[in-house]
């Protein structure tokens, strides 16, 4: 179970995170939504260790995180996928899960053998497969369409068998087709892996699809968290974000 | 992992032995690399031939341990060259005061190597691109002044003279043209079979995901600083390697080995040669040395035409020479299997 506590970062006068108090059950999927600047990214980057917090804390099964290097919680077992692809531009699909593997089981290290190293084969082939990324395995990661690229940034996450996935705006950039493949992938893989995720979209139409919780930010704070239907109907979020088109759409 | 997963990764060993097979031959190159360069004063009495070899070998070492830091982990050091003058200047004076046998002081420079690299790396590979430049610059500098102006112990601008000592050990007489030729091949070949070992390893490849992007390393839960930190001292070590067979070839050590120019000239090659291949800065030593012996002969100018070759393969070629080569071949292949 991941929890945040008072989570607060301020950049200069700006509150992006101010006072966050949540609950992410295990196995839960979670989407967070919100205007821009209302601090998402910002979330993102206290919990994953990118920024420091001023105060709170991420207790993940109990051990505060917060404050702690992007190694460490990783270990814990928080991964993460980026907006903007972030991945290895000059490494083939399958190096670059070769590799990660290597990172989680500690063997990056190592000098006096090969690599890849034959323990590191088994995960990187089964999260390839799960991505749809095995029939690429030999492509350079620069050469890779934009979406095989976040899909190979989800893979990077993925491989290293994290208990909670932070997806930071998986569909950005994406034409509605492929907006709704990559969601569904997503949504696949909540259910085949049993691991919390958490997804920022800025797409209503898909975040009231298929998350089963949703949590509204603005300014920093929590404007509302909730099913879908709730967040539909709670006119602090009609008032701040979605307007009164959806709220039509729902009555 | 648990006894389930370990009996599958057993049985996918086949798969990866391909990694096997690949240092097998690297191996079975180096043997073939090695037998073919010991052999040539059999065919050749050319004192000037086995010079260049032996001139080839320390540039070579040095330049090929530059790669690891610019090519493979994206970490441009214009200091490099402190560690070619620490090598030759640590084993010419270890040999000269202390009077040990070749190895001990072969060993105990690369500790000594090893000690200074790290502090100074400490510093150094937490700085972004042109501050890490610039600092192992001014680290670069700081080793030269010091060699310089400590005269009493270094010779100061006069170098390390009166000749570096050279005992035989295991009935190799270092003092002998041939031995030292083949000794510095043997010196080589074995820098650049453990240097490639180091490019092909897990760590290697944690090193070319630094290059491409830092931050996504940190984020798989690797320690970036520190593996900044192993790569920048291992470079440092074969760069001293280089430094040694230099010191051994010209029996002293002079202060232009520890000036940034060296440095400089490592950078050349590398442009010369070519970061996206192993063998690149080997190829660009060679050319390197060929340029200046040639030229040199010819005219006094000889900067000028360096200059122009450098523009060429920068401007020009956009690339070294080996990599020119690679992808050309890349492309061949491509075309041959279109057809």
């Amino acid at each position: 179970m991941l929890e945040i506590r008072n989570l607060a970062k301020s950049f200069g006068g700006v509150k992006a995170t101010n006072d966050v108090t949540l609950d992410f059950p295990d196995g839960s999927l979670t989407a967070v939504i919100g205007p821009n600047g209302a601090g998402k990214s910002t979330f993102f980057n206290l919990i994953t260790g990118a920024l420091k917090p001023d105060s709170g804390q991420v207790l993940l099964d109990g051990v505060d995180l917060a404050g702690r290097s992007p190694p460490e919680i990783v270990r814990h077992g928080i991964g993460r996928a980026f907006q903007v692809a972030s991945i290895f531009k000059s490494l083939t699909v399958q190096e670059t899960m070769l590799a990660a593997v290597s990172a989680d089981q500690r063997s990056s290290a190592v000098l006096h053998k090969r690599f890849p190293l034959p323990e590191t084969r088994d995960r990187a082939e089964h999260v390839m497969e799960l991505l749809g990324l095995a029939g690429k395995r030999h492509r350079t990661a620069a050469t890779l369409s934009h979406g095989d690229q976040k899909l190979l940034d989800i893979a990077l996450a993925l491989v290293l068998e994290p208990k909670v996935l932070l997806l930071d705006e998986p569909t950005a950039g994406m034409g509605p087709e492929e907006r709704w493949r990559m969601i569904d992938k997503v949504r696949e893989l909540w259910e085949t892996q049993k691991i919390t995720v958490v997804f920022i979209e800025h797409d209503m139409d898909i975040v009231f699809k298929i998350a089963p919780e949703i949590i509204v930010l603005c300014y920093g704070r929590i404007l509302a968290t909730g099913t879908p239907a709730e967040i539909r109907n709670n006119s602090a979020v009609i008032d701040a974000y979605l307007g009164t088109e959806h709220a039509g759409a729902a009555a | 992992m648990t006894e389930l997963e370990a009996g599958r990764a057993r049985a996918l060993v086949p798969v990866s032995s391909g990694a096997a097979l690949q240092r097998y031959r690297d191996v079975l190159i180096a043997v073939i690399a090695f037998a073919v360069l010991a052999s040539l004063p059999l065919f050749t009495g050319s004192k000037a031939l086995l010079d260049f070899v032996i001139r080839c070998s320390a540039y070579g070492l040095f330049a090929t341990s530059l790669n690891l830091l610019v090519g493979y982990t994206g970490l441009t050091s214009f200091g490099h060259g402190m560690f070619f003058g620490l090598g030759a200047y640590g084993f010419g004076l270890i040999m000269q005061k202390l009077g040990v046998p070749i190895p001990v002081a072969f060993v105990a420079t690369l500790a000594i190597t090893a000690v200074i690299a790290a502090i100074i790396g400490a510093i150094c590979v937490r700085l972004k691109e042109i501050y890490f430049a610039f600092v192992t610059l001014a680290f670069q500098m700081l080793i030269h002044s010091t060699i310089l102006s400590w005269a009493s112990f270094t010779g100061g601008d006069q170098g390390l003279r009166g000749g570096i000592p050279r005992p035989t050990f295991l009935g190799i007489n270092l003092a002998n043209h041939i031995h030292l030729y083949v000794a510095s091949c043997a010196l080589l070949i074995l820098g650049l079979l453990a240097m490639r070992q180091i490019a092909q390893s897990p760590f290697g490849y944690t090193l070319r995901m630094i290059r491409d992007n830092a931050a996504r390393a940190s984020f798989l839960g690797i320690d970036v600083w520190r593996a900044k930190l192993t790569v920048f001292v291992l470079a440092a070590l074969f760069a001293a390697m280089g430094g040694m067979v230099m010191a051994l070839f010209v029996s002293g050590a002079y202060p232009e080995f520890a000036y940034w120019t060296i440095s400089g000239e490592a950078i050349f090659i590398n442009m010369l040669g070519g970061v996206s291949t192993f063998l690149g800065p080997m190829v660009g030593t060679v050319l390197l040395l060929l340029l200046n012996d040639t030229v040199t002969r010819f005219t006094e100018y000889h900067g000028i035409v360096l200059g122009v070759v450098i523009l060429f393969f920068a401007l020009g070629l956009r690339k070294g020479l080996l990599d020119f080569v690679a992808e050309w071949f890349a492309r061949r292949r491509k075309t041959g299997e279109g057809r």
